[in-house]
């Protein structure tokens, strides 16, 4: 499993990846932008099938869409409910695609591994851009570290010191699609949310301190990929399955910890009607 | 005068039995998918929504796997979604958004999984774009009757517990306070919608489920102010966009040189956003002053 | 709206807190409190702000588990609770895009725990315009409630909860972003709801001076504990220097209360709690 070449790219590749995930997922997380994070991938999907019917490079058609999607989210986002915005983005996007993939024939080869991943076909040629990619999308988080954080916890505050929310959202957004676009032909379209979901989240169930949430992301983004991996050497099955079900564990068993933490503290049990506040949910209201 | 009506309607469009059926089926799910949609608009759902829709199409893959009918597994499979989405998720928005996210990230690699496990036993390609995309004109005349059955099923659900939900969507405190069992009448409605998108998954596909569940309802809210209104009107909004979507469709095979049709769920979402930016336009006429949503929804 | 056969007797309380404990987060908020409000009384629940007034109406209401003791509303204990309690929150963020007239959302008031669809009824409409009438808000019934001021809102949703005939009405700090003339509008009008309905009312502040004139009762929560009666028997300094756990003097200054806390000779004088309202 470590000798065989293509398998050592498969390690390298992942582990990218995965901290590239788990860096701008903790945002996602922090922000509530999940279903923009599932809808910029999927839309990218998209572009590759756009790209292919002009016989262009299917990853330039995916950043392109990706690119798009987040200023269409950004933009309209504001004015309108962003929820509803981003469902209206997807299908857009998701229709094009239709269209698209109706005049080629050449591009169906692709598709499922566009969607769900092929990390053990990535060649070593493949490996230094999406490295390259993986720094600049963490040193641009880095450049906007502050007023992000700003204004993805206290909105209004970070309006009145000349913060435009609005700019970091769409420059956020912005990145979310420069990190899908460079690890979909990793994980694929469909699964890359799931890397920036799950993990965080379970984090942040564990801790309430931003930085270490951060880097406890990083870890179980890891931990996930090369499991995933591992698994999918193993068995044969897609890696695409086990990253998707083992994020959704991470989260489980996050969750499950904070609520035993928070029985240990002595204080009542919750009725069954009323919310479960998690150490997440405490800091989402901040 | 007859020109122009031969050039909206292209020949042998009225008498098409696809045209037909897929008129019938389109308008019946665009309906339920109205009335489901308003509600799911109203309570932030949109990504519920959608997600419901992928759950539903691993649901049909793993129909595809074992051999059971569609049907069973596209609603079957989106019930238990819609159910473990209702019982992780909290009250707060984002937190819930995060669940319905782990629930879908789930479904998703499930998807991976039986699609793979299909095509080692050799029988369908492309089946990913079928489950993804789906297509109005292959669904047959046999489905219909489930169509309807089902659409009953979420509409008589729905009906049921509109206003508690109503109560419930407003101020769940207010609502609790005057006894609606708040938690209950929510996965009621959870499971209305899944049953309401695992039919419009199964029946039209996945991205016509999700942009008549969410167009239509919102465009109808910004121009209503009455939820009886809201409701009618985004059956009339969904239901045109989707006969006229069927029109271009059919008709676009007639353009250009190629007699390659446009596929219909293309025609459908541009009529069903160009709604949805009228009314935009039309609700700015009438209250210029512009409602900052921020972080809501 | 069918009313419930009541077992208990005209005399007995409405509401009937016992020795109600809540603790959050490892903070003792409230600390076996308990009093007692009969039909037709309008009760303050005075506290400064974070002394856990908001904790004691959820608890109330049955939206939070208290960890001893027990309410009992109407004489039935039990949650949810059987009995319809009107419920006017500190801060309903109605939502812009909820389809709802100012009308629809008093109407919703009256039959919204009800399931299936609603058929019309002239009854019903007869009763939404009285409550529009009631509570001033004829001139914007047609508007759609996200569009409304906030003192708008709440006059709404003070509509939406008494037209569901509650024998027990909760209202969350509605004097909070209320100007003084408003303010006084609805103290007013709920003190003769009160009287004229005999609905039970309790009303919590932080500033209880706009509200002294009415009160029939008040209940004063500070560091956790409670103390109930009539003003002039809890507003002394005896009882609130025993309930803030250190000495506070209370101050009558032109017919106002002020509370204050330190010691008078020496050290610096604060205002501690409930202050003075301005004019």
């Amino acid at each position: 499993m470590f000798a065989v070449g293509f398998m050592t790219n498969a390690w390298i590749t992942g582990t990218i990846v995965a901290v590239v995930a788990g860096v701008v997922g903790h945002f996602v997380v922090l922000r509530g932008s999940a279903f923009p994070a599932h809808a910029i991938p999927k839309g990218a999907f998209a572009g590759a099938a756009g790209a292919s019917l002009l016989g262009l490079n299917t990853l330039l058609g995916m950043a392109v869409f990706a690119l798009l999607g987040a200023l269409g989210i950004g933009t309209l986002g504001r004015r309108d409910r962003r929820d509803v915005v981003t469902a209206l983005a997807l299908v857009m996007m998701l229709a094009l695609g239709a269209a698209f993939l109706s005049r080629t024939t050449e591009y169906e080869a692709q598709v499922y591994s566009l969607l769900f991943g092929e990390i053990l076909g990535v060649n070593t040629g493949e490996i230094l851009p999406v490295a390259l990619l993986g720094v600049l999308c963490i040193v641009a988080l880095a450049v906007i570290y502050r007023p992000l954080m700003m204004s993805s916890v206290a909105p209004e505050v970070a309006e009145a010191r000349g913060i435009s929310t609005q700019r970091v959202e769409i420059l956020f957004l912005l990145i979310v699609a420069l990190a899908t676009a460079m690890t979909i032909p990793v994980v694929g379209t469909l699964l890359i949310f799931s890397l920036m979901i799950g993990p965080p989240a379970a984090a942040r169930s564990l801790t309430s301190r931003p930085l270490i949430a951060m880097v406890l992301s990083v870890c179980i983004a890891l931990v996930t990929v090369w499991l995933s991996i591992a698994a999918s050497y193993l068995y044969n099955w897609p890696v695409g399955f086990f990253v998707g079900t083992v994020s959704a564990l991470s989260y489980g068993l996050g969750r499950g910890w904070a609520a035993w933490q928070h029985r240990q503290r002595r204080s009542v049990a919750w009725p069954a009607g009323a919310p479960v506040a998690t150490a997440a949910d405490r800091l989402a209201e901040r | 005068m007859h020109q122009l009506l031969d050039a909206v309607f292209e020949p042998g469009f009225f008498a098409s039995p696809q045209v037909h059926i897929a008129a019938t089926i389109g308008g019946v799910v665009a309906i339920v998918s109205a009335v489901t949609g308003v509600f799911t608009v109203m309570r932030g759902q949109s990504f519920g929504g959608h997600a419901l829709g992928d759950v539903s199409a691993a649901g049909g893959s793993a129909a595809l796997l074992v051999g059971l009918t569609p049907v069973a597994g596209f609603v079957g499979l989106g019930i238990v979604g819609a159910a473990a989405m209702d019982m992780i998720g909290v009250r707060r928005l984002r937190s819930r958004d995060l669940a319905t996210g782990v629930v879908l990230g789930s479904a998703i690699g499930l998807t991976a999984l039986f699609l793979y496990l299909t095509s080692t036993r050799g029988t369908t390609t492309g089946a990913p774009q079928q489950i993804l995309f789906g297509s109005i004109f292959t669904t047959t005349s046999s489905t219909i009757p489930v169509v309807a059955i089902l659409a009953a099923v979420a509409l008589g659900a729905i009906a049921m517990v509109c206003r508690p939900l109503l109560l419930a969507t407003m101020s769940p405190d207010i609502a609790t306070a005057r006894g609606v069992p708040v938690r209950l009448v929510g996965l009621v409605y959870m499971l209305a919608l899944a049953v309401s998108v695992g039919l419009s998954s199964l029946a039209i596909g996945a991205i016509l489920s999700t942009a008549l569940l969410i167009g239509p309802p919102a465009a109808a809210l910004r121009v209503t102010n009455k939820v009886v209104w809201s409701v009618t009107v985004a059956c009339l909004f969904g239901v045109a966009a989707t006969w006229i979507g069927i029109l271009l469709s059919y008709d676009s095979f007639y353009w250009g040189a190629s007699h390659q049709a446009l596929p219909v769920s293309f025609f459908i979402v541009a009529a069903v956003i160009a709604t949805y930016l009228l009314a935009g336009l039309v609700a700015r006429q009438r209250a210029p002053a512009a409602v900052d949503h921020g972080r809501a929804g | 709206m069918a009313e419930d056969t009541i077992i208990s007797g005209p005399g007995s309380p409405v509401l009937d807190v016992e020795g109600v404990s809540v603790t959050l987060s490892g903070r003792e908020i409230l600390d076996k409190v308990s009093f007692q409000i009969r039909a037709g009384e309008f009760t303050g629940l005075i506290g400064p702000n974070g002394a856990g007034k908001t904790t004691l109406l959820r608890v109330v209401l049955g939206l939070q588990r208290p960890g001893g003791g027990q309410v009992s509303v109407v004489g039935r204990t039990g949650s949810p609770r059987q009995q319809p309690i009107g419920y006017v929150p500190q801060k309903v963020l109605l939502d812009p895009d909820l389809p709802m007239r100012a009308r629809d959302l008093i109407a919703l008031g009256a039959d919204g725990s009800r399931y299936g669809l609603r058929l019309p009824s002239r009854q019903r409409n007869e009763a939404v315009r009285e409550m529009l009438h009631a509570v001033d808000a004829d001139l914007f019934a047609d508007a759609r409630v996200g569009n409304l001021s906030g003192g708008e809102q709440q006059r709404v949703l003070l509509a939406q909860a008494l037209i569901s005939r509650p024998r027990l009405l909760l209202l969350d700090e509605p004097l909070a972003n209320l100007d003084l003339r408003s303010g006084q509008e609805i103290v007013s009008l709920l003190a003769r709801i009160a009287r004229e309905q005999q609905i039970a009312i309790l009303l919590s502040a932080h500033e209880m001076n706009p509200l002294l004139p009415v009160l029939d009762r008040i209940v004063y929560l500070a560091g956790g504990r409670a103390a109930s009666g009539t003003t002039s028997e809890v507003i002394t300094t005896e009882r609130l220097s025993a309930l803030y756990g250190h000495h506070v003097e209370v101050l009558r200054v032109n017919g106002r209360v002020l509370v204050v806390a330190g010691d008078p000779v020496g050290g610096a004088a604060a205002a501690a709690g409930p202050a003075a309202g301005a004019g």
